[in-house]
């Protein structure tokens, strides 16, 4: 008689009902994913570093702690990190030379409440340098394929958990996102990601980019498994003091009751600046909005009229904070040193020139410069405000609409090269992501159809400290809709 | 506008780009602020910046000693120390 096996796409609540009920031990199903990973993962490259023996061993601990009937919905489940959270005693590269021999010498807060829980790190994925970029093109550990056309990219920063997510090397990932870095990967990926508001998760040992931007997240297949990685994720952090102290009880339950159809269905805006001139996606977009109006959902049209001054001010707030958090890296206390420094200043500019790659150099000096003597008011102050104008035109349409509906990205998953060349087009990837971070906002994107074989995503804006009116319309969606059930033919389960 | 001094830039943030690099970066760099300057287009007068999305206070906690410090675990990853001193080159002769 055969066990029934896990598949690489199974649920996080159905897994852990395996686990309890002994159909499967951790060990085992850590084995089937290190496997896969083993298997499948030299053609994405989606993971750094995987953590075999540390996840075995993790593994093991969780076997007894369901044995003993200690478990959480997590304990047992195998999970993957992308590498900027800090990791005690494992390698943390930020995807960046200059952290490429970087062993952290202490956990992240969700590393650390991850683990407490009982989940089973694989590894540490890939992502764009200190996580800057849209393609995953910018790591020093090589390019990351997308599952569905590995010749494409997976979105970015966090394309090695989107990667290896949607490829079944791991049933659920952590990411960051500043500006979109989780929301545009789920939507090339075909994935469920989660922005959470800012301040809902610490920050606590995630490497720095723009810590006024910069929020932990998930990726998964379903909106549950999210739902079931965020209770343990959130929570206020006395190591973290942005973190915030307003307490969610419905959060912090949802990995035991995962989020169902919401009570009153909710009234949804459509800003007309997200859709005018959309071409890709239109039709998905508007097949979405009719399975929610299908649902009970109503849909009004608003305005988010300093839309377009997002990516410019997001460029200057997010580059003057990262030339600010990246002054740390100067080759003396940890990180990449030069060979020979031949004096102070040379091992401080050798080291820094060798370490970063160039798309961070480009994004320390635009910071610089928007930082420098007689161009502070002009931009960095400016930005500022019309960060102000952004946040006020959400405030403003939530108190007519609970959610906002939009499109993820203004594209699917370009060829790998096409936009290498060209910044500009590059960071026009993030149009429809950057406004929600400058506010401060949650937002998630879900698969919604496809376009020439390649995932389509829509985005989900909620209200600050919105997440379960976004979780709950999520699982109203795709109670309605397959399209999270479809994976890449390349990765068979 | 007048060309980004992009050596100046350089010596700020401690980096050396080579002939081609600064020649790459000035390019990038001179659209990347012509993109940003249409931030200039909206008016923006009396309107108060806004930092933090969400502009919380910082907390207070109690005056207790809540952390240990392990110079030699923080230490075990450093270039070069010794006698729990981080290493430099000279700087005074």
């Amino acid at each position: 008689m055969s066990t029934p096996e896990p598949t690489a796409f199974t649920p996080l609540a159905a897994l852990a009902r395996g686990l309890r009920e002994r159909r499967w031990s951790s060990r085992e199903l850590t084995r089937h994913f290190l496997d896969r990973i083993a298997r499948h993962d030299g053609a994405l490259r989606s993971f750094i570093t995987v953590t075999e023996e540390r996840a075995l061993a993790q593994a093991d601990a969780a076997d007894r702690r369901l044995a003993a009937g200690a478990a959480t919905p997590l304990t047992g489940i195998p999970i993957a990190h992308k590498d900027l959270f800090c990791t005690d005693g494992v390698l943390t590269t930020c995807g960046s030379r200059m952290l490429a021999n970087f062993t952290a010498p202490y956990d992240a807060t969700v590393v650390a409440r991850l683990d407490a829980a009982g989940a089973v790190t694989l590894g540490k994925t890939n992502m764009d340098e200190f996580a800057m970029g849209s393609s995953n093109e910018n790591s020093w550990f090589g390019p990351v394929g997308n599952p569905w056309d590995p010749t494409r990219v997976p979105g970015g920063s966090s394309g090695g958990s989107a990667a290896a997510v949607a490829a079944g090397l791991a049933p659920v990932a952590t990411g960051t996102d500043t500006g979109g870095s989780i929301r545009q990967p789920a939507a090339f990926c075909g994935l469920a990601g989660i922005k959470p508001t800012y301040g809902r998760v610490s920050r606590y040992g995630m490497v720095a980019f723009a810590s006024s931007l910069d929020q932990a997240g998930v990726f998964g297949h379903d909106v549950a498994d999210l739902a079931a990685m965020l209770a343990f994720m959130c929570g206020h952090d006395p190591l973290d003091s942005t973190s915030s102290d307003v307490p969610d009880p419905w959060l912090m339950q949802a990995a035991d009751t995962p989020p169902a159809a919401p009570a009153r269905a909710p009234v949804i805006g459509l800003p007309r600046e997200y859709f005018s001139g959309l071409g890709t996606g239109a039709d998905a977009l508007d097949a979405a909005r009719r399975v929610l109006e299908a649902a009970g959902c109503r849909f009004r049209d608003i305005s988010l009229p300093h839309s377009p001054m997002a990516i410019p001010a997001y460029y200057i707030i997010a580059g003057a904070e990262a030339s600010t958090n990246l002054s740390r890296y100067d080759g003396v206390r940890f990180g990449h040193r030069c060979e020979n420094p031949q004096n102070l200043e040379d091992l401080y500019r050798r080291s820094r020139t060798e370490g970063f790659g160039m798309e961070v150099k480009r994004r320390i000096l635009t910071g610089t410069y928007a930082l420098s003597v007689g161009y502070f008011d002009a931009y960095y102050v400016k930005a500022q405000q019309l960060r102000r104008l952004i946040q006020n035109d959400f405030l403003a349409a939530f108190a007519d609409v609970d959610l906002i509906l939009t499109p993820t990205a203004p594209g699917v998953a370009f060829p790998r090269g096409d936009l290498a060349d060209d910044p500009i087009a590059m960071y026009q990837q993030d149009i429809f992501t950057v406004p929600a971070s400058l506010a401060g906002l949650p937002a998630m994107s879900l698969p919604c159809g496809f376009h020439a074989g390649l995932p389509l995503g829509l985005q989900l804006i909620g209200p600050h400290f919105g997440e379960r009116a976004l979780l709950e319309t999520g699982a109203l969606f795709q109670r309605d809709t397959d399209w999270h059930r479809r994976h890449p033919e390349g990765f068979p389960a | 506008m007048a060309a980004i001094d992009i050596a100046h830039l350089c010596r700020l943030a401690q980096l050396a780009l080579d002939d081609a690099e600064t020649r790459a970066v000035q390019g990038d760099l001179a659209r990347i602020i012509a993109m940003v300057d249409q931030m200039q287009a909206v008016d923006t007068s009396g309107i108060e910046p806004l930092a933090h999305p969400l502009e919380g206070v910082q907390r207070l906690r109690p005056d207790l000693v809540t952390e240990t410090v392990e110079p030699a675990r923080y230490q075990s990853i450093a270039p070069a120390v010794e006698d729990g001193l981080y290493l430099v080159p000279r700087v005074v002769e």
